[in-house]
């Protein structure tokens, strides 16, 4: 175990230097092909050349290496990566306010939403899938088989609207005219974006939308994981003793069958917080995810660079974690 | 995108007889039961209903992508702001956009850049991604070890967040760069399923026979043990084909992928998503045809993982 922790640890840090030197060579191939992204801050308009050289200097794109194509400009690497990692410094927007600071005051937001999102997938997956894995070739069973097929094909753009515009407006301006429903429900709750008046209400729609996309990889999991499990030698070993039904499910069928589905929860935090960016622009939550496709929409490159790095950062530490996690909770699988 | 990884390796250990030339031997004996691989693959395939089904909806958005002409006889960019948002009528099926433009012909063109994107991005995973899988896989040692941590490398990065990223700095956002983001940060999952079917094979007594016979790696590699890796690959391409389409709506919507006037159906989706409550049909015809479409893709997929795999037999 230790042998592994370590091997493992080794590992990481090459990981995380590659993936970064990945991002800052995609973006620096992107700004040798296409010019000074200063230029995008304008639009249409000439700047005058020596804004746009005081703008381009402040935001770090003045490295002449950055005009030679295919250059991978390892010195630039190098101070972006001491920058993190030694500073902590993840580079600043146009109005010169540090990126870990807008990050700072928009993470609140996320981590609800994230949370939000993973126990509703849990809750909800878990049981749809062992519902369904209990009784095999059920109507339970095709249910929840066809209900996750649909739900993989639908992208969460769309759903994100189609829940916002029916449950959001359609059906939650029913409720606002009714006079007896309490306003947290009302207004929080089925608000068509984020209110700040009811910071947790108004998050659980879109949680739930973020969630929906794993849920249903979460119940096949789980579904598959149960009927695996449910033949197994020490389950009819537990039914022979005597003991009760509950028992044998709970306890040694269930627990047995999660193993895969917390270590898949826990890759999905990653690719939540990806998520996260499609579902707070299309219900206006104010966190990360916002911030990225606001600043996407107006060329505000070292603010998407400052906050994809830091969140591949954490995604790579949440799979380590993960993976770690998966060795001491499975007693089948030892690395030595 | 987890799932349909899941859904290829699940296959990926299984090898398959997958020979081209074995049903010909097969068929002479009369015996219809004992036909290779593909054989029986296809008349599992013909018979399933949900897999016709979803193939024949793929054909019609096919030939709407190859032959527009064939469907709509408008032309999407004749549009007048008097007719902006009419209702739906029998000569124009699908109503009026925004700008007034005829919908129908529309959401016809827009069918193009969607499935060319995919096309090119999954071909170049497919010749990519399995050349480095093979390469990994049947060399083992220094070359597996590079090519793998090369796959960790591109794997940790987020799709949606690596794209917006090259997306925003490159700024020509048209089909040519979606599909290079789309191959450059999907390869690693179809090499992965690549090395492990290589893995499981190469090491097979008849691949060993090969060898001792005299065989070269090339021919050892492309004749004897990338056949066994194709039906893995093709269940994983096709999925991958139906997130593809989504994954270009999805960029498109957040306003880094496609930018109008170009017809696609994620800038029909994203120019029209306030008008839902008064006009519905504005973002029901394309959300139909873009869900319709990933369905589909997946639902084929699972329908060959089926068939394919000689396990559920």
């Amino acid at each position: 175990m230790g042998r592994y922790v370590i091997r493992r640890l080794l590992q990481f840090i090459p990981t995380v230097l590659g993936t970064m030197f990945l991002l800052h060579y995609m973006t620096s191939l992107a700004i040798q092909f296409s010019g000074n992204p200063v230029r995008a801050i304008f639009g249409d308009r000439t700047p005058p050349p020596a804004l746009l050289q005081a703008i381009t200097d402040r935001l770090g794109y003045g490295d002449p290496c950055l005009e030679q194509k295919g250059n991978p400009c390892f010195g630039l690497f190098l101070d972006r990566v001491s920058g993190v990692f030694l500073h902590f410094d993840f580079g600043i927007n146009l109005r010169r306010q540090e990126v870990t600071d807008l990050v700072a005051n928009a993470i609140p937001f996320t981590l609800k939403l994230l949370v939000i999102a993973i126990v509703f997938e849990a809750v909800v997956g878990i049981a749809a899938g062992v519902w369904a894995g209990l009784r095999g070739g059920s109507f339970a069973d095709n249910l929840v088989k066809i209900s996750t097929v649909f739900v993989i094909s639908v992208p969460i753009f769309v759903l994100g609207v189609v829940v916002r515009e029916f449950v959001g407006v359609k059906f939650g301006n029913i409720l606002r005219d009714q006079e007896w429903i309490p306003d947290v429900i009302a207004y929080g709750f089925f608000s068509p974006g984020f209110k700040p008046d009811y910071p947790f209400a108004s998050l659980l729609i879109p949680g739930m939308v973020l969630g929906s996309v794993a849920l249903a990889t979460t119940a096949r999991l789980t579904r598959t994981s149960i009927m695996e499990n449910i033949r197994a030698d020490f389950v009819r070993t537990a039914r022979a003793k005597g003991l009760a039904n509950k028992r044998v499910i709970g306890v040694h069928t269930l627990r047995n069958s999660l193993i895969p589905v917390i270590t898949y929860l826990g890759v999905d935090i990653g690719s939540a917080m990806a998520g996260a960016v499609v579902t707070e622009t299309i219900f206006n939550v104010p966190g990360i995810g916002r911030l990225v496709t606001q600043a996407a929409r107006t060329g505000e490159s070292p603010v998407i660079i400052g906050v994809v790095t830091m969140l591949v950062l954490v995604i790579l530490l949440v799979n380590l974690l993960v993976d770690l996690l998966y060795a001491v909770l499975d007693p089948r699988i030892r690395y030595e | 995108m987890s799932d349909a990884t899941s859904a290829g390796a699940a296959v990926g250990g299984a090898p398959g007889s997958g020979d081209g030339r074995a049903p010909e031997k097969k068929s002479r004996s009369g015996k219809e039961r004992n036909a290779s691989l593909w054989a029986d693959a296809r008349r599992q395939l013909v018979r399933d209903p949900v897999f016709m089904i979803a193939v024949l909806y793929i054909f019609v958005v096919g030939t709407m992508a190859a032959f527009p002409k064939l469907w709509t006889s408008q032309d999407p960019r004749a549009c007048s702001t008097d007719q902006s948002r009419l209702a739906p009528s029998w000569e124009h099926p699908f109503g009026f956009n925004i700008q007034g433009c005829d919908y129908y012909s529309h959401a016809i063109y827009g069918a193009r850049p969607s499935m060319v994107i995919a096309i090119m991005a999954t071909g170049g995973i497919v010749l990519f991604g399995g050349l480095m899988g093979l390469l990994a896989g049947y060399y083992g040692g220094w070359v597996d070890g590079i090519i793998s941590r090369l796959m960790d490398i591109f794997f940790s990065l987020p799709f949606l967040l690596g794209a917006i990223v090259f997306l925003t700095l490159i700024k020509q956002q048209n089909v040519v760069t979606i599909a290079l983001v789309l191959f450059l940060l999907s390869w690693p999952t179809i090499a992965r399923i690549i090395r492990g079917s290589v893995i499981s094979s190469k090491d097979l007594d008849y691949v060993q026979a090969a060898r001792a016979v005299g065989a070269g790696n090339g021919r050892l590699m492309f004749r004897h043990i990338l056949p066994n890796a194709i039906a893995p690959m093709l269940v994983y391409a096709t999925i991958v084909l139906g997130s593809f389409v989504a994954a270009e709506a999805t960029l498109t919507f957040l306003g880094i992928g496609l930018q109008p006037p170009a017809q696609s159906w994620g800038i029909m989706i994203s120019a029209h998503d306030v008008y839902f409550l008064e006009d519905p049909w504005l973002l029901l015809f394309p959300c139909g045809l873009l869900i319709g479409t990933v369905l589909s893709f997946i639902l084929m997929g699972d329908a060959l993982r089926d068939a394919l795999d000689p396990k559920f037999r």
